[in-house]
C-alpha cells in the first residue's frame, strides 16, 4: 500500500464508527432467525443438532410464523399453505424421494445469487408451480418427517391460528406410515396435490379465501388415490383427541410401540420410552437435540430403597461429543454429557484378572468425597481381561457404510476413509472385510476378501464417494446377509455402521428395528456403531442400536479419536469377554444413610432384571475397564439430606461393619446363561491415582450438567484432581481431559 | 484452543446454530465497519448490515471450506451491496451516503473541508466498483485476496487502484485549487 493508500486509511479508520448495540443485537437475532428457519426446512436430512437447544421443531415453527408475519398479503397466504402442503407431501416416502436434494449439505444456492431471501419477503401471490419448483426443495424437503411426526399435536383452534395449521400435519401421519406401496409420483402429482390440501386447509381453518389456488399440471387418475393417502378423511376425526400444547404425541400414539416399553436396558418410565420411540425411528425429539433425556440419578434413602441396580456401559462418544463441542467454544448441552461415558473414556490401570479367573476383575474402593468432606465415593472398577492377542480369533468385519448425501463433508465420508485404513492395519490376513454402502443403491462394495489383499479393500474404500438418498433398511438388511455368508466357527462377527446419524433406517416400525437387531445378535452378528460429523449426529439413535446390537457406540471427531478407537482399543471394540455385565449393589441401611449413583441414567435396570437373564445389558470387550461411582453419606453424617422419619420404625440393627455388598452378573460370550460374582463393600481407604482420576472425571462430567450435590467444589480443584493423578497416560488421553476442563472453565465464567 | 472461522462455518453450514452464532458474533464489527466503507453512511451501513444478516444463513450452504471465512463474507457483503444499489436506482439517485455526497456538495460548497468531508468527497468522487476495490484494500486485503472476493483477477484490483488513486489525486488536485 502505498501512503496516499495509508492516509486514506487512516482517515478511514478514523471515520468508520463502532456500529450501534441496538441494532447490532437485532441484526445478530435476525440472522440467528433466519438460521433456524432454514434449519426446519433443510435439516429434513439432518434431524438433530448436536449443540444448541434450537431443534428442528422449533426451526419448523418459527419458520411458519415467521412467515405469518408475511402473511398478510393473499401471496403469502398462499406461500404457507402451501409450505404446510408440502409438509404433507414429504411425509410420504415418495415425496421424500422426490424432494430430497440430490446432496444435501449442497443446497442450491451461490453468493451471487441475491434472489436466493427473496420468495420469503415477496409479497406478489406465487404460482404453485414456483413454489413446488424453488420453495418447496428450499423450505420444505424431505426429512421434515422426524419432527413433524412427533411435534406438538395441538388442537386447532379457530381463530386463524397459523401455527395450529401446521400443526395438523403429524396427525395424517401415521396412517402415512405403514403406507409403504404407493406406486411413485410423478412430479405433476405434487403439484397437483397442493391446491388439494391447500382447500383443505381453507375449510378447516381460514374463514378468509386463499389467493387462487395455480391449478396446473394434469389430473393423472392416481391423483386422487394419492390425495386420499396425503389426506384421509378421518385424519380430522381425530384432532379433538390431542391434547393441546403438548409436546408429546398423545398416548394413543404410543400404542402402536408399546412393545417397545419392553427394550431391555433402558427401563427408565415416562419420557424415555418415548426418547426410545424416537431413537428406533431415527427422528428428534420434539423441542431439543437427540440425546437421551434422562434426569439426573436421584438421592436415594438407603432404608426406603437400599438396592441400586443398572448395565455397564462401555460406550465413549458422550466424552468425543462434549470435546467436540467444548473446542467450539460451547459448552455442551447438559443431555449430551452422560458422566459414564465420560469416566469410561480413558484407560485405566486397575488390577487385571488372574488367568482363569473370572473374565474381568471387580475392585471396590471407598474413600472420601473430594468435593464433599461428610460422605463418601464408592468406586467400583471393573477391569476385563487382556486375552493373548495372538491368539484371538478371526474377526469377519462388514462395514456399513451411510454415503447418503450428508457424508460429504471433510469431518465426515473422508475422515472415515482415513479411519479405515488406520484400522486395516490392525488386521491379520485371516481377518475378513466386506463394505456394503447405503445410500439410494445399497449395495456391496467389496464382497468379503482377506485383510492380507490390501490394495483391493483400499481401492474399495477410496471408491465411496457420498451422494443420493438413504437406503438404510436395504443396507442393514445386505449388511447382515453378508455376515452370514462369512461366518465361521469360532470367528468373531461383527456389522459396523458408520454414519453421521442421518439414517433414515427404512424400518417403519421401531419395534422391527429393534427386533431385527437383536435377532441379528442372538444369532451372533453384533453391531458397533461409529457416528460421524457434528450437526447432524443423532446421539440417541447411535445408542439405542449400539445398545441393542451389543455393541459400542463411539465418535469419531477427529483422526486421533479414530486412533483411539480402531487402533488403540480396536480389541475391545470388537472381542466381547463378557455379555450381559449388570451391576446390583445393596447397601447397608446401618452404615449408609443415603446414597446417589453417579450417572448411568440411561443404564439403570429394574432390581429383579438382575436376576434375569434374558434382560439385555452391556457387554464388556477385550481389556476394556468400566468404572461406576456411588456417593454415599454414612449414617450420622452431617451431610445427611433427608432427615430421620418420626413415626417410621427406625431402627436399623448395626449387624455388619460393611457400606454394602456388590453383585456383578455376566455371561460368557455365547452362553445363555449368566454367572455371578458378589463382593463386599467395606470402609473406607486411600483411593489411588485411577480412583482420584475417575472422580475427577465424575465431578467435570457434574459441573458440566450442572448438578446441584457438588457445593463450592468448581473446575478449579478438578483441575487439580485429575491433574495430580495422570498417572503414566501414554496416550495423553488425561492430559486433554485437563485441557477440556480448562476450557469448559473459561467457558462457564 | 480457539475454534477456526473456517471450522464455524462448515459446522453451520451444517445447520449448527451455536456455530453460527459465533462466527457472526465474531465477524460483526469488521462486517459492519466494511459496510460503512463501501457505503458511507452509518444508517445506510446498518441497513446493509441488516440485509447481509438476514441472508447470510441461506447463503451458508455456498460456503467453500476452500475459501477463508472473512473472503466469503466480504464476498456476501460486497453482493448485498450491489442488490441494494441495483435496487435503489431504479427508485431514484441515492439519497445518503457517499453517492449522495456530490449532490450535497453541489450544493453546500461552501462546507467546511474537514477531514472528513473529504474523504466523504472522495470516496463518492470513485465509481462503485473503484470504491469496493478500495474498501477491501483499506481493509487489509491483499489484492490477490480482493480479487478473490470481487471475482476478478489481481490485475484488475491493481489497475482499479490505481484508477483510484488517480481519481483521488485528481480530485486533490481540485479540492487544493477550490
Amino acid at each position: 500500500m502505498t501512503d496516499d493508500l495509508n492516509d486514506l486509511k487512516a482517515i478511514m479508520d478514523q471515520a468508520t464508527p463502532s456500529p450501534d448495540t441496538a441494532r447490532r443485537a437485532e441484526n445478530i437475532a435476525l440472522a440467528q432467525k433466519n438460521f433456524n428457519d432454514l434449519q426446519g426446512s433443510r435439516q429434513d436430512v439432518r434431524p438433530t443438532a448436536v449443540t444448541g437447544p434450537k431443534g428442528l421443531w422449533t426451526g419448523v415453527k418459527t419458520m411458519l410464523n415467521t412467515t405469518m408475519i408475511f402473511a398478510t398479503s393473499k401471496g403469502g397466504l398462499t406461500a404457507t399453505t402451501a409450505l404446510v402442503a408440502c409438509g404433507f407431501l414429504v411425509l410420504t416416502p415418495q415425496g421424500q424421494d422426490l424432494l430430497r436434494p440430490p446432496s444435501a449439505p449442497q443446497i442450491t444456492m451461490t453468493e451471487f445469487d441475491s434472489t436466493t431471501m427473496q420468495p420469503r419477503l415477496e409479497n406478489g401471490p406465487m404460482t404453485a408451480e414456483e413454489l413446488s419448483r424453488s420453495e418447496i426443495i428450499q423450505e420444505a424437503p424431505s426429512g421434515a418427517e422426524g419432527q413433524i411426526l412427533l411435534g406438538p399435536l395441538e388442537t386447532p383452534t379457530e381463530d386463524l391460528d397459523f401455527t395450529d395449521r401446521s400443526d395438523a400435519a403429524p396427525r395424517v401421519l401415521p396412517q402415512l406410515r405403514d403406507d409403504a406401496v404407493v406406486p411413485q409420483m410423478q412430479e405433476a402429482e405434487i403439484v397437483e396435490s397442493l391446491p388439494e390440501v391447500r382447500s383443505r386447509m381453507t375449510e378447516n381453518n381460514l374463514s378468509a379465501p386463499l389467493a387462487s389456488p395455480a391449478t396446473t399440471g394434469t389430473t393423472a387418475p392416481e391423483v386422487d388415490a394419492e390425495r386420499e393417502t396425503v389426506v384421509p378423511p378421518s385424519s380430522s376425526a381425530t384432532f379433538g383427541q390431542l391434547s393441546s400444547g403438548g409436546l408429546y404425541p398423545s398416548s394413543e400414539q404410543q400404542t402402536p410401540s408399546t412393545e417397545l416399553q419392553e427394550a431391555e436396558t433402558i427401563r427408565v418410565p415416562g419420557t424415555d420410552v418415548l426418547d426410545l420411540i424416537d431413537d428406533a425411528l431415527g427422528v428428534a425429539e420434539p423441542d431439543t437435540e437427540a440425546f437421551p433425556q434422562a434426569d439426573n440419578n436421584p438421592l436415594k434413602i438407603t432404608a426406603d430403597d437400599p438396592v441400586s441396580t443398572f448395565s455397564i456401559d462401555v460406550d465413549t462418544a458422550a466424552y468425543a461429543v462434549v470435546r467436540s463441542s467444548l473446542s467450539r467454544g460451547q459448552l455442551p448441552p447438559a443431555a449430551a454429557v452422560r458422566i459414564e461415558e465420560l469416566m469410561n473414556y480413558f484407560p485405566y490401570d486397575y488390577p487385571a484378572p488372574d488367568a482363569g479367573e473370572a473374565p474381568f476383575r471387580p475392585t471396590v474402593t471407598t474413600f472420601q468425597t473430594p468435593w464433599n468432606a461428610d460422605t463418601q465415593l464408592v468406586h467400583i472398577a471393573l477391569q476385563g481381561q487382556m486375552p493373548e492377542i495372538a491368539e484371538r480369533p478371526p474377526l469377519n468385519l462388514v462395514f456399513l457404510i451411510d454415503t447418503s448425501g450428508s457424508m460429504d463433508d471433510p469431518t465426515k465420508l473422508p475422515l472415515l476413509k482415513q479411519s479405515f485404513r488406520l484400522m486395516l492395519d490392525q488386521l491379520r490376513p485371516e481377518d475378513q472385510v466386506a463394505i456394503v454402502e447405503y445410500a439410494g443403491s445399497a449395495g456391496e462394495v467389496l464382497a468379503p476378501t482377506n485383510a492380507s489383499e490390501r490394495t483391493t479393500i483400499l481401492q474399495a474404500i477410496q471408491s465411496l464417494g457420498a451422494g443420493g438418498s438413504t437406503n438404510g433398511q436395504g443396507g442393514l438388511e445386505q449388511a447382515y446377509s453378508v455376515a452370514e455368508t462369512m461366518r465361521a466357527d469360532g470367528e468373531v462377527n461383527r456389522v459396523i455402521l458408520a454414519t453421521d446419524g442421518d439414517f433414515n433406517v427404512g424400518l417403519n416400525n421401531p419395534d422391527a428395528l429393534k427386533d431385527f437387531i437383536a435377532d441379528k445378535r442372538d444369532t451372533g452378528t453384533y453391531l458397533s456403531v461409529l457416528g460421524f460429523g457434528h450437526g447432524n449426529l443423532d446421539d440417541a439413535t447411535m445408542q439405542a442400536l449400539a445398545q441393542n446390537g451389543n455393541g459400542t457406540a463411539a465418535y469419531i471427531d477427529t483422526l486421533s479419536e479414530a486412533q483411539k478407537v480402531l487402533v488403540d482399543q480396536l480389541s475391545g471394540a470388537l472381542f466381547p469377554i463378557a455379555g450381559d455385565v449388570k451391576v446390583q449393589v445393596e447397601f447397608n441401611p446401618a452404615q449408609v444413610a443415603e446414597y446417589r449413583l453417579i450417572g448411568y441414567e440411561t443404564r439403570a435396570l429394574n432390581r429383579e432384571d438382575f436376576n434375569n437373564d434374558t434382560v439385555d445389558a452391556g457387554e464388556l470387550g477385550a481389556g476394556h475397564a468400566v468404572t461406576a461411582i456411588y456417593e454415599v453419606t454414612p449414617v450420622g453424617s452431617p451431610a445427611q439430606l433427608s432427615d430421620p422419619l418420626r413415626y417410621a420404625p427406625n431402627t436399623v440393627a448395626a449387624t455388619s461393619d460393611e457400606l454394602g455388598f456388590l453383585k456383578l452378573r455376566y455371561k460368557e460370550p455365547g452362553d445363555a446363561v449368566s454367572q455371578l460374582i458378589e463382593t463386599p463393600i467395606t470402609g473406607s481407604s486411600i483411593p489411588g491415582t485411577e480412583a482420584n482420576f475417575a472422580a475427577a472425571i465424575a465431578g467435570f462430567g457434574q459441573l458440566l450438567r450442572d448438578e446441584a450435590y457438588l457445593g463450592d467444589w468448581g473446575y478449579d480443584q478438578a483441575i487439580a484432581l485429575a491433574n495430580a493423578n495422570r498417572g503414566d497416560d501414554a496416550f495423553g488421553y488425561r492430559t486433554e481431559a485437563v485441557q477440556l476442563m480448562r476450557l469448559a472453565q473459561s467457558l462457564s465464567r | 484452543m480457539m475454534t477456526s472461522d473456517e471450522d464455524l462455518a462448515t459446522a453451520a453450514a451444517a445447520g449448527d446454530g451455536a456455530a453460527f452464532a459465533s462466527l457472526l458474533d465474531r465477524h460483526y464489527d469488521r462486517l459492519f465497519a466494511f459496510c460503512f466503507r463501501i457505503t458511507g453512511s452509518r444508517s445506510e451501513a446498518e441497513d446493509l448490515t441488516q440485509d447481509i444478516c438476514a441472508a447470510l444463513p441461506a447463503k451458508l450452504g455456498s460456503y467453500q471450506r476452500r475459501a477463508k471465512v472473512t473472503t466469503w463474507l466480504y464476498r456476501v457483503a460486497v453482493n448485498a451491496a450491489h442488490d441494494r444499489r441495483r435496487k435503489r436506482t431504479s427508485y431514484a439517485k441515492a439519497t445518503t451516503g457517499w453517492g449522495d455526497w456530490e449532490v450535497n456538495r453541489n450544493a453546500a460548497n461552501e462546507d467546511t473541508a474537514t477531514k472528513m468531508d473529504w474523504l466523504t468527497a472522495a470516496m463518492g468522487q470513485l465509481s462503485d466498483d473503484l470504491r469496493d476495490t478500495l474498501a477491501l484494500v483499506l481493509d487489509d486485503m491483499t489484492h490477490a485476496q480482493a480479487a478473490e472476493v470481487l471475482g476478478v483477477s489481481e490485475g484488475t484490483i491493481s489497475w482499479r487502484i490505481s484508477e483510484a488513486k488517480k481519481a483521488l489525486r485528481t480530485f486533490k488536485q481540485e479540492e487544493d485549487m477550490v
